[in-house]
């Protein structure tokens, strides 16, 4: 059992920081520009992309630094060029905008690198298992990532509350006519934090392109989750977008660890199994696990809609 | 311009386009025409360009060497964007321009629906008849209680790989405890279900010490499932996963330093050796109907060069479905041996045929239509001629089941013209 609850507390942790690395972005953007950014997942996959070509050249540990930049500076341009322009005709287009962004960078992915999975592989250097626990082997990279990870949420945090950029930042994202009125150029802000954002989901993709499977696909699969994360944690709450991806994680985990069904729980209970509904009953956690995510996310919308931490509706 | 001036002169043309295409007016030196039916957009267009690319191809050599009955094979694109409602609109087209054959691969529910739209084609249409030739589509039912006259399959079916691959397994006295791990879906329901009953039956012994059904491309972690499989003690995997459902299994199992060897079906399909890398080598393992190190050239050299020619014109791809190579050739055959296109002619032809392929005597089983050749077993290897996805690795064979141990029994009763 503690093998299990031990199990579930580390992978959950990790899979929920690399959750994190692709939402605290996206939280930034669609809690500060309400710019519902289907693209989001898009530029993660940049991420995982850059990297991989510049790695090929550079070295891994240069392009861990050079492909987030990159996807920044796209971000940045998409920003400039694209959004701002819709941005006057309201959410909609914006949103519309985003949507069909996402299949034009999907298509030419796959038209620059090829629908076939791209060999991206971890450095040589985190290539070795670090320690062994309960029989399980955790690398290196592993580790890696959670530090990657760590480091950007202190950094994003610092920025956020610590530094004038950050309290502009902050201003603008509760009151961004006020701050307009008082002399700053939010337009700037908006795309200052639009590349952050694309950035952050760059780095993202950076490692996590290594731990999954980088392929066109990539970004389709990641999608939905990452909106699950900003919903649940509140949207523009870096923290809460902490929280909630590591929750998420932890919970799915958990779920395909233990065989748990509600049959199981409420023992006493005889359900005939030629009932409808005991399909339900007898649903083992396992086979729930990976819609638990999306239950929390329309749980959320109906209990507590601005999330976690959030401090406006959703 | 109205829109309804437009729709009408839209359907004007698409009344006298259909009239130019209209079946009658054939002369005996028109090619004969294959329509491919397979995704060709959306989200599994590259498996579908794969697949087109080994017809076209197959189809170039025959018509080099002089075609069949002088005339030449002409594959015709169409598609139906993994759909099976489009499927079956699509063998409607091809009947109304007057093609015989029809060929898809891609998803059992599909080939389910064509099995039926050729059956009802064939029903209405007597003297503009449909052959189906399933490449790839593994459901076993289609060969069984759903079998039809007009269809037949050039890949074995699930049942016949998973008795092969059983049969192996029994045999190696390492594997004493097999965990199953499969999508949720009927392809993963079968294998779960089937290869408990034949372990059970082959090798009392083997204990089964799990049994998972994942939901079909949703899950990107995949350690929770890993632990799972360590916590078992297993020390063999059966896995019916393709895409990324199995190099995502494949990496995580490597990463988590799970020491199991994988049986799989779709070990070396496309893109899937890419994505697995090393970490794959001596621990995947794949049953097909041939693989590009299968040590049977000795015979056959000619198919070597094919190998190479195809990759040199394809170099993103390898040549993959051997199975292609030997539904073309078969419907060369059984053309000439029919004298004429005509469908029923052509499939009483294939009915029982037996031919002399690269891999050795295949038979197209009468019974059910089934064709019956050898397997192989093979595992990832880096120390290889042929590798493949450009990757370095390729597979190396560990055994080859004849053609007459690689079956599997039909309940099938076909109704027969």
């Amino acid at each position: 059992m503690l093998e299990t609850i031990v199990f579930s507390l580390i992978n959950g942790l990790l899979y929920g920081m690399l959750l994190f690395m692709m939402s605290s972005g996206l939280t930034l953007i669609f809690g500060m520009m309400g710019v519902l950014n289907f693209a989001h997942a898009s530029f993660y996959m940049l991420g995982a992309y850059f990297a991989y070509t510049l790695g090929s050249v550079t070295g891994f540990w240069i392009a861990l630094f050079l492909a987030p930049v990159l996807v920044g500076i796209v971000g940045a341009v998409v920003e400039r060029y694209g959004l701002r322009r819709v941005h006057q005709f309201g959410h909609v287009p914006e949103l519309l905008f985003t949507f069909g962004l996402a299949y034009v960078v999907d298509e030419l992915t796959s038209l620059f690198w090829g629908t076939v999975p791209v060999p991206y592989k971890m450095p040589d250097s985190l290539n070795f298992t670090l320690f062994n626990l309960y029989n399980f082997d955790y690398s290196a990279f592993k580790i890696f990532i959670l530090a990657v990870s760590v480091v950007m949420f202190v950094c994003l945090y610092i920025l956020l509350k610590k530094t004038r950029a950050g309290l502009i930042i902050q201003a603008s994202l509760s009151r961004p006519d006020m701050v307009s009125a008082l002399g700053h150029n939010v337009p700037r802000v908006f795309m200052m934090v639009f590349a952050i954002g694309c950035a952050l989901a760059g780095l993202g993709g950076v490692v996590g392109g290594i731990h999954f499977v980088t392929e066109p696909g990539m970004a389709v699969t990641m999608g939905p989750i990452v909106f699950v994360v900003v919903v649940l944690g509140g949207l523009g709450s870096v923290p809460g977008a902490l929280i909630a991806s590591i929750l998420i994680g932890v919970l799915q985990t958990l779920a395909l660890s233990v065989d748990i069904s509600l049959a199981s729980i409420f023992s006493g209970i005889d359900v005939s199994r030629d009932n409808f509904f005991s399909t339900i009953w007898y649903m083992e956690s396992i086979r729930l696990a990976p819609v638990l995510p999306f239950l929390l996310l329309v749980l959320t919308l109906i209990v507590r809609p601005r999330g976690l931490m959030g401090k406006r509706e959703a | 311009m109205t829109n309804k001036k437009r729709a009408g002169i839209f359907a004007g043309a698409l009344i006298g386009l259909s009239a130019m295409l209209a079946p009658q007016g054939y002369a005996a030196d028109d090619p004969i025409r294959i329509a491919y039916i397979e995704p060709l957009s959306g989200a599994f267009a590259n498996v579908g360009d794969a697949g087109l690319k080994h017809f076209r191809f197959t189809a170039e050599k025959i018509n080099e060497a002089g075609g069949v009955l002088g005339r030449k094979f002409e594959i015709v694109p169409m598609d139906n964007k993994q759909s099976a409602s489009e499927s079956v609109q699509l063998v409607q087209r091809a009947a109304d321009e007057g093609i015989h054959f029809i060929t898809q691969g891609n998803g059992s529910n599909v080939a389910g629906a064509l099995v039926e739209a050729v059956d009802r084609n064939n029903r209405r249409n007597s003297d503009n008849k449909i052959l189906y030739l399933n490449y790839a589509a593994v459901d076993p039912a289609l060969t069984n209680d759903r079998c039809s006259f007009y269809h037949f399959r050039f890949d074995a079916n699930s049942e016949i790989k998973l008795e092969a691959l059983t049969n192996y397994m029994a045999k190696q006295d390492d594997i004493k405890k097999v965990f199953l791990i499969n999508q949720d879906y009927s392809h993963g329901q079968f294998i779960s279900k089937t290869a408990k009953e034949m372990l059970k039956e082959k090798a009392p012994d083997v204990k089964i010490v799990g049994d998972v059904l994942h939901p079909i491309g949703q899950v990107r972690d995949f350690a929770p499932y890993v632990a799972r499989i360590k916590q078992s003690g297993a020390d063999s995997v059966i896995t019916g996963n393709w895409g990324n459902d199995l190099s995502l299994l494949v990496r995580a199992a490597d990463s988590a330093g799970l020491d199991v060897k994988f049986y799989t079906y779709y070990g070396g399909g496309l893109g899937t050796p890419a994505a697995v890398g090393d970490r794959g080598e001596g621990k995947l393992l794949q049953i097909t109907e041939w693989h590009s190190n299968a040590k049977v050239n000795e015979t056959h050299p000619d198919y070597e060069k094919w190998l190479n020619e195809f990759k040199l014109r394809y170099p993103e791809i390898d040549w993959y479905y051997h199975r292609v190579y030997n539904e073309m050739y078969m419907l060369k055959a059984a053309i000439e041996k029919a004298g004429s296109t005509d469908v029923d002619a052509v499939a009483k032809a294939m009915e029982g045929m037996t031919f002399d392929s690269i891999t050795g005597k295949v038979t197209m089983r009468a019974k059910d239509h089934q064709l019956i050749q050898p397997m192989y077993i093979s595992v990832m290897d880096s120390n290889v001629v042929h590798d493949v996805d450009n990757s370095g690795l390729g597979f190396t064979t560990v055994a080859q089941i004849p053609a007459d141990q690689a079956t599997a029994p039909t309940t099938c009763e076909m109704k027969r013209p």
